[in-house]
């Protein structure tokens, strides 16, 4: 019971945030909406059950994205202009609704195969065995710590002053 | 009625829906990039639950590459983004179609 009522003021928060993030014309408060979603959406994380991606949610996305983005709006400041909607903006909202239907009805009308109870058991050491164990996803993660080499190295020299 | 999968699903949804507005609407190129991340979480949503639901859990482990990937593009688009304002003076989508063929 009281998991289902934090379920629900969190995506009441969490989907309001995200609209306020596409419809405000002002850029640093659709940041500051952008950061607020993602924080809801580590309780959803919680909600769920899952404690570790539920901490790495706020250190990764509210603290270092947030941040980030944050600096760009900053460092891009096009104060008068804000942040309008485009030529494609009804097409855009014709598309987003269509697509919407779309999903809800494939979710509503399919029988999903699901088990109830709650897992009681951390989910920190599962994670850890699925990726590190003998026939885990340890090459997965070595692949994915060289991209983010690339990609920092990628964007520093992006932003490098010639 | 008890919060279940579909809940997760529909709010996943719902969030994807907002997110892909937001990438064709909006002519900020930083806020076409907030929109993107909306997007990520979205489906990071869906694999928690299917993870929650399913009691597998390679789900989990799939949201944390999926956010290793969102941190390298963020960090890639945002550099893109402030090369292109020094060289360009505009972060506006609708100026900077130099690739349009």
């Amino acid at each position: 019971m009281g998991m289902d009522i934090a379920f629900w003021i969190l995506a009441v928060v969490s989907v309001a945030s995200a609209l306020a993030v596409v419809l405000t014309r002002d850029l640093f408060r659709a940041a500051l909406f952008l950061v607020l979603c993602f924080f809801t959406v580590a309780g959803i994380y919680a909600t769920l059950s899952a404690d570790f991606l539920a901490g790495a949610q706020v250190l990764i996305y509210v603290g270092a994205i947030g941040v980030f983005i944050i600096f760009a709006i900053m460092l891009t400041r096009d104060s008068r202009q804000g942040s309008p909607s485009g030529r494609l903006r009804l097409p855009a909202l014709f598309i987003g609704f269509l697509f919407l239907a779309t999903m809800i009805f494939a979710l509503v009308n399919t029988d999903w195969n699901v088990v109830a109870e709650v897992p009681t058991e951390s989910t920190t050491s599962a994670i850890a065995h699925a990726i590190f164990s003998e026939d885990g996803f340890v090459l997965a993660f070595e692949i994915a710590a060289a991209l983010m080499l690339a990609a920092i190295i990628g964007a520093i020299v992006l932003v490098r002053d010639k | 009625m008890a919060v279940g999968l579909e809940h997760f699903l529909v709010l996943s949804a719902v969030l994807f829906a907002i997110g892909l507005y937001g990438v064709l609407a909006k002519r900020n190129a930083v806020v076409i990039l907030m929109s993107i991340e909306i997007m990520l979480t979205a489906v990071n949503i869906a694999m928690v639950a299917f993870s929650r639901y399913g009691q597998f859990i390679t789900g989990q482990v799939f949201v944390i590459f999926i956010m290793v990937v969102a941190a390298a593009e963020v960090a890639v688009g945002l550099a893109l983004i402030i090369a292109i304002y020094r060289s360009k003076k505009t972060v506006d989508s609708e100026k900077f179609d130099l690739m349009k063929w």
